[in-house]
């Protein structure tokens, strides 16, 4: 029989491993893996469902052969029917600067209306008499004083067109660009690690960053690496504290610093000799910690990084994981014994109930999950050896992957005659050698859904339990005594968010027992532990392990319990397994029937153990949110993490104060809620330092912190409570969302951005932030571990948290200090120029005629005072890099807009006119009658003019020297205009 | 970005750490200080005060002499007439006296002032066709339309110069007399080379003549509707200065800046006794040709003799603009002086 062997749950990791356009699909495939001949032979029917679903850019492996049906293609796809443009973001400073736009406008029409007036009382004055220079209609009639009134409101509004600064458009478009280039090219912004800079994905609010006043950032990925570090476990009621474990990690800390001042000092390139070090990586640490120093270095964990980009989670600090001493001497022994009872044929049963425990919670670390692994030299497992093994069909986790078919009929053999020694000999011959690479060849890597799980797999084989192989059918386990054991696995219930943990069901190797492993958070797996009937000892066991789970979650680490179910009848697996193939193959109501399914499955647990995983802090989280607060910022944290975890976090990455009283809101109702939400607002307004402003609140030592969980989060955000909650969330110090989804995510900061008119920033690095990311006025997306989807939604792009202080108060500062003194000067520059011809009008009886030559008109904004603002809105800097982030309160000023206030457009009108004023009437009480003619003399003017407005960019310009050169560049270019313009009139229409 | 794509390895992408790209570029900040400001506003002060002073002395070395002669005298007379329209064709002379207390020392120009003629009205700025006073033939038979109502007589012939520009040129004319002990001398002036050069040479040019005269190549063509005489023969004596290139024409097509203005008439010619010296003091009379119309536009037209410096006619503004800043700098200086000295001398808010 040829059969071909597909590892279907491969295609789920690829699907989360390559699917950069998440958003962006083009062509969606329903792809269903399954043995062709086989379903036309029997005519089996096969379910398809969203789990199938590949979108565009998904990539297939490990199959020779695939079947799909198109689904959506053409128009119909996703990414055409989302695509009804980008939402357009536009800055703050550019929705101010439309208003003075308007008022340019209002402003023209005001000069031109008076133009006219002024026209139709000249024409007026000479009654019927015509004087000779009042030229008549081409037609050779009169025109009537009111309507050459009109005719001239007309003319004006040509003449003055110049105050409407269309050229600052496309300006602010160049200057953006540039300050991209700037923000891109910033070294400080790089992060050597990743090889990643910042992307600037939005090209038109830049200006915003240096406005800001609220941040809403994500928790996992975003504040921590989203790096999970296997931290301490408890197994069967005994807490093994890791304390060589802490240290090491503790070491690369320390090496971190080290490590950066040894970059500061020794200029860029990392050192070479750590790349070979990597290779070593894999060989378990001794409990010497000098060799960590050695080679554990940061630089080592950038390189490995680097080199194994394409092998998610799998830095050496995941990977290398100091044992615990009695920990691992208790799995020596349990496998020795193991080992020995093998040989002589003694049945399990008989191995101490600690000593089983401790082996089955490694066991199930290592086959409880849906790690791929794959070697360095072949870093792809591409598995297309025949294997005269069973068959198997593509399908969903929850789905069998082993053909559940012919599980069945496997099992009722099996029943008969019980092939164990199959089941227990170290590798099957028919491997090929290449596909499992032993340790010795090199060493294997992980490749996970998640961060966690992969950090399971590395703890258990730091306790020489490793996981060498998965098949789809079959788990291959390395242990130390007994070799290589291979786990059939029957079935896998894969994680989904609403039952909060994963089983997998595997026949027991050594016992030839059924069992189910099962793996999630801890108070789902509490709720479903068998209550032990027998003894004090297994009471005791669930309440010590409860309480070390309430420790670890106050030590900020992400728990996992882990239990087991040994399923010793055949039969009732069998009937189980039924139930679930009738409920995957359903047409309706599938999800939930394979919900209940996994629900009968899951019950009457038996309680292993609990590991303890810490997702460390991002380098200079502190610091950054330290000094964004003293920037005025208000930082939010909306997570989907558990209340206790996120508080941890806060707290270690100093957004809470220990000083800080916490308001916690947990409310199981509207009308609790609104108590809980009236009793904290009356509360705040009696407490003693009561800071209703946010200015107050930075000064007082003693802030609030309002702790709020998703349920209550759902009730507060109900429009009859929002205005009360945000007058409670205003008044605290920071504000922590916990389990708050992303849809609730994305409310909080609809709702803060349009109820108090604040510039928003929202920052995540997951698929769960994008919502937020996509409502905030700038979003901010982590180019981390988890996919691209927030990255695509972003505006800006970041490698690491941290970057955010300089891109915030440096870039932002600057964008926004450039821009916005830049616009003004364009208000200014352009109204001074037409000011000059408006004063003009009174000379020439408001006929609308220029002393400014029209090349002057035409050149005026395109050559003479376009660069030179160009340059300074570029390059100029109002204060140094340093001083801004020493001083983040500097900050402030773009906050408050301080540097384009309303009133600041007509200081500089009335500063335009002013000087237009003396531009105009010096030389024209210098030449006054003289006998010189109009554009002898609106050349001086010009040049007055146009030198005027340049020394008023020098005044405007804060640091000289590189920008000197372009006001006097362009002066020389109106110079070589003016000289070109003498000839031009001489040789006027040649 | 061609430079990044040839890097390889596996910081490829670690930006330039180049001043102009990381925003280091030396710059600098000007820091205001007392020790700074001070002196130089003194120093401003200073240096407007010198120029203030010197252009005084230039512009007090000039002389300026205006002579209205609108209704004056006996062109009384000539401004009553000339409020008739059909009285146009007829000729009006007349004379007016004036004296010079104190001799015009040097070159003396004579202008013929108008006020309150809108050379610079828009319209009538555009109401010329350069490419006629150019020379082309194809305007001159053709005027732009610009010229328009002004291209064509009634009968439809070209007018040249077209446009209401040339069809409203100033056309008295000014005979200057000075009366010596021995009798009036008329004050010979030179009605040459009152032109740019650009103007005379490159902007306007006569049609070519191909062995033809002047008035057969304007055949065809006819003289605006108010002047009285055809383009080419503007000159009587010199049959050089006729058609386009006449200096009459080319000064007033140059649109004055102002509805106030003067233009060029002629230069006092200083070959002879006793004008070599200039003017000399004395009692003068100007026998004027009054043929411009102004009462319509209540208008003035003067003569006016003058000398110049360097700096130009005599203006007194902008010397007095000179010192009035100059003592505007110095008041706020020493203003400035007294408020440091007061306040801020420890230099302890200025060091800040």
């Amino acid at each position: 029989m040829k059969t071909k062997i597909k590892m279907c749950k491969q295609k789920k990791y690829n699907k989360i491993r390559f699917f950069f356009p998440y958003l962006y699909p083009f062509i969606i495939l329903i792809l269903s893996i399954f043995q062709s001949d086989r379903i036309h032979q029997s005519g089996k029917k096969d379910a398809l469902y969203k789990e199938n679903l590949l979108l565009r850019g998904c990539t297939i492996r490990n199959t020779e052969e695939a079947v799909g049906i198109v689904i959506y293609a053409g128009h119909e796809t996703k990414a055409m029917l989302n695509n009804n443009g980008p939402r357009y973001k536009r800055s703050k400073l550019e929705r101010q600067m439309n208003v003075d736009v308007f008022w340019c406008v209002i402003i023209l029409l005001v000069m031109c209306l008076f133009a006219a007036l002024g026209h139709g009382l000249w024409m007026f004055q000479y009654g019927d008499k015509r004087p000779v220079f009042d030229v008549l209609s081409p037609e050779g009639t009169n025109l009537s004083p009111i309507m050459s009134a009109i005719y001239l409101f007309l003319t004006m509004i040509i003449v003055f067109q110049v105050l409407i600064p269309i050229s600052l458009f496309v300006s602010i478009e160049i200057v953006k660009i540039c300050q991209v280039y700037f923000i891109h090219q910033d070294a400080d912004l790089y992060d050597e690690e990743t090889d990643s800079h910042l992307q600037c994905r939005a090209l038109n609010i830049t200006e915003d960053l240096g406005q800001m006043q609220y941040i809403f950032s994500d928790k996992t990925g975003t504040l921590t690496e989203n790096k999970m570090v296997f931290r301490r476990c408890t197994v069967a009621g005994v807490e093994y504290s890791h304390d060589a474990n802490a240290k090491r990690i503790a070491m690369y800390q320390e090496m971190d610093s080290e490590e950066e001042e040894c970059m500061s000092h020794g200029g860029t390139l990392p050192r070479r000799d750590s790349v070979g070090s990597h290779q070593s990586a894999r060989v378990l640490r001794s409990h010497s910690t000098k060799s960590h120093r050695r080679t554990g270095s940061r630089a080592e964990a950038k390189r490995a990084s680097i080199l194994s980009k394409h092998t998610a989670f799998s830095s050496p600090m995941e990977k290398d994981i100091t044992p615990d001493p009695q920990l691992l001497d208790k799995v020596n022994d349990c496998s020795s014994q193991l080992d020995f009872m093998r040989l002589h044929s003694q049945p399990m049963s008989q191995l101490p109930s600690d000593l089983s425990d401790v082996f089955d919670f490694f066991i199930a670390l290592t086959i409880c999950n849906t790690v791929v692994v794959s070697s360095p030299n072949q870093p792809r497992q591409k598995v297309s050896s025949s294997l005269n093994r069973s068959s198997n069909k593509g399908g969903s986790s929850m789905q069998s992957c082993p053909s559940a078919e012919s599980t069945l009929t496997k099992l009722n053999e099996e029943q008969s005659s019980s092939v164990m020694e199959h089941a227990f000999s170290p590798a099957p011959p028919s491997y090929d050698g290449k596909a499992f690479c032993t340790p010795e060849e090199g060493e294997l890597r992980y490749e996970a859904e998640s961060p966690d799980e992969a950090a399971l797999v590395y703890a258990a084989r730091a306790y020489k339990c490793s996981l060498v192989g998965r098949l789809p059918d079959q788990v291959t386990v390395e242990l130390p005594h007994l070799g290589k054991l291979n786990f059939e696995l029957l079935h896998t219930l894969g994680f989904d968010s609403t039952r909060k943990r994963m089983s997998v069901v595997v026949r027991h190797p050594l016992t030839d027992q059924i069992t189910v492993y099962t793996k999630g958070a801890d108070s789902v797996i509490m709720e479903l532990i068998r209550p032990p009937i027998t003894g004090k000892q297994k009471k005791k066991i669930l309440c010590r392990t409860q309480n070390y789970l309430n420790l670890y979650a106050a030590d900020g680490l992400r728990t996992l319990c882990i239990a087991k179910k040994v399923r010793s009848h055949k039969d009732e697996y069998a009937h189980w397994l039924q139930h679930h193939l009738q409920a995957e193959t359903a047409i309706q109501r599938r999800e939930e029937l394979l919900f209940e399914s996994a629900l009968r499955l899951e019950t009457n647990l038996q309680l292993l153990g609990a590991t303890g995983i810490e997702d460390r802090l991002q380098d200079g989280v502190p610091e950054t949110i330290a000094s964004l607060r003293k920037a005025g910022l208000q930082i939010w944290v909306l997570t989907g993490d558990k209340q206790e975890t996120a508080v941890n976090i806060a707290y270690a990455c100093k957004l809470l104060d220990p000083e800080e009283e916490l308001l916690t809101l947990n409310a199981d109702s509207q009308e609790a809620c609104k108590l809980l939400l009236e009793e904290s607002l009356h509360y705040i307004q009696i407490y003693p330092s009561s800071p209703l402003s946010s200015h107050a609140a930075s000064d007082s030592v003693h802030g609030l912190g309002l702790v709020i969980d998703g349920r209550t989060l759902a009730y507060a955000l109900d429009a009859s409570l929002e205005d009360t909650f945000l007058t409670v969330a205003r008044s605290c110090r920071s504000v922590l969302c916990c389990r708050s989804t992303p849809l609730q995510k994305s409310m909080v900061v609809k709702l803060v951005r349009n109820k108090l008119k604040v510039m928003t920033l929202a920052i995540g690095d997951g698929a769960n932030d994008v919502s937020m990311i996509q409502v905030a006025d700038v979003g901010v997306g982590i180019s981390g571990q988890e996919g691209m989807q927030a990255v695509m939604a972003s505006d800006f792009a970041l490698p690491r948290f941290r970057y955010l202080q300089k891109l915030l108060l440096v870039h932002g500062h600057w964008c926004y200090s450039r821009l916005a003194n830049m616009i003004l000067y364009f208000f200014y520059k352009n109204a001074m120029f037409v000011a000059l011809i408006f004063w003009y009008q009174f000379y020439c009886g408001f006929s609308g005629s220029a002393m400014i030559d029209q090349w002057y008109l035409i050149f005026f904004n395109l050559m003479f005072s376009s660069f030179p603002q160009l340059i300074s809105g570029t390059l100029d800097k109002d204060v140094s890099a340093e001083t801004l982030q020493q001083l983040p309160q500097l900050y402030t000023s773009g906050q408050n807009s301080e540097e384009y206030k309303p009133y600041m457009f007509w200081m500089n009108m009335i500063d335009a006119f002013y000087q237009s004023l003396v531009c105009f009437f010096i030389p024209y009480f210098a030449y006054t009658d003289s006998d010189v003619d109009l554009f002898t003399w609106g050349t001086p003017i010009t040049t007055i003019a146009l030198l005027t407005i340049l020394l008023h960019l020098g005044i405007e310009t804060k640091t000289w020297v590189r920008s000197w050169f372009s006001p006097a560049g362009s002066f020389t270019a109106a110079a070589h205009v003016t000289w070109k313009d003498h000839l031009f009139s001489s040789f006027d229409l040649f | 970005m061609g430079k990044e794509k040839s890097k390889s390895g596996p910081l490829a992408r670690r930006p330039d750490n180049s001043a102009f790209k990381q925003q280091r570029l030396p710059a600098w900040t000007p820091m205001l200080t007392a020790s700074t400001v001070l002196p130089s506003f003194y120093l401003l002060a200073l240096i407007c005060m010198l120029l203030g002073v010197w252009l005084l002395l230039t512009v007090q070395n000039t002389q300026e002499m205006k002579v209205d002669y609108t209704e004056a005298g006996s062109c009384n007379l000539c401004f009553e007439m000339r409020k008739n329209v059909s009285n146009a064709g007829q000729k009006c002379t007349c004379m007016i006296m004036f004296s010079i207390e104190k001799a015009f020392k040097g070159d003396v120009f004579i202008y013929y002032g108008l006020r309150n003629f809108h050379q610079n009205l828009r319209r009538y700025m555009d109401s010329r066709d350069d490419g006629q006073m150019l020379g082309r033939k194809s305007n001159l038979k053709s005027p732009s339309s610009y010229c328009k109502p002004f291209d064509v007589d009634e009968k439809g012939v070209p007018i040249a110069p077209c446009g209401a520009v040339a069809n409203s040129m100033f056309n008295d004319s000014f005979i200057l007399t000075y009366y010596t002990i021995n009798g009036p001398t008329v004050v010979p002036l030179l009605r040459k080379g009152l032109t740019w050069y650009t103007d005379k040479n490159v902007k306007y040019r006569n049609p070519k003549m191909d062995n033809l005269t002047l008035p057969e190549v304007f055949e065809g063509t006819t003289r605006p509707p108010y002047w009285q005489k055809p383009v080419y023969q503007l000159d009587p004596f010199d049959p050089n200065n006729n058609g386009f290139i006449n200096d009459d024409l080319l000064v007033w097509m140059r649109e004055a800046a102002f509805p106030n203005f003067k233009k060029l008439y002629g230069f006092l010619y200083r070959a002879n006794k006793p004008f070599t010296k200039g003017l000399p003091a004395g009692n003068y009379s100007v026998a004027i040709s009054y043929n411009f119309p102004v009462q319509y536009f209540k208008g003035r037209k003067e003569v006016v003799l003058t000398t110049v410096s360097w700096f130009g006619g005599q203006n007194h503004f902008l010397p007095i603009a000179y010192l009035v800043t100059s003592g505007l700098i110095l008041l706020t200086a020493v203003v400035l002086t007294v408020v440091w000295w007061k306040f801020g001398k420890d230099g302890k808010n200025m060091a800040d």
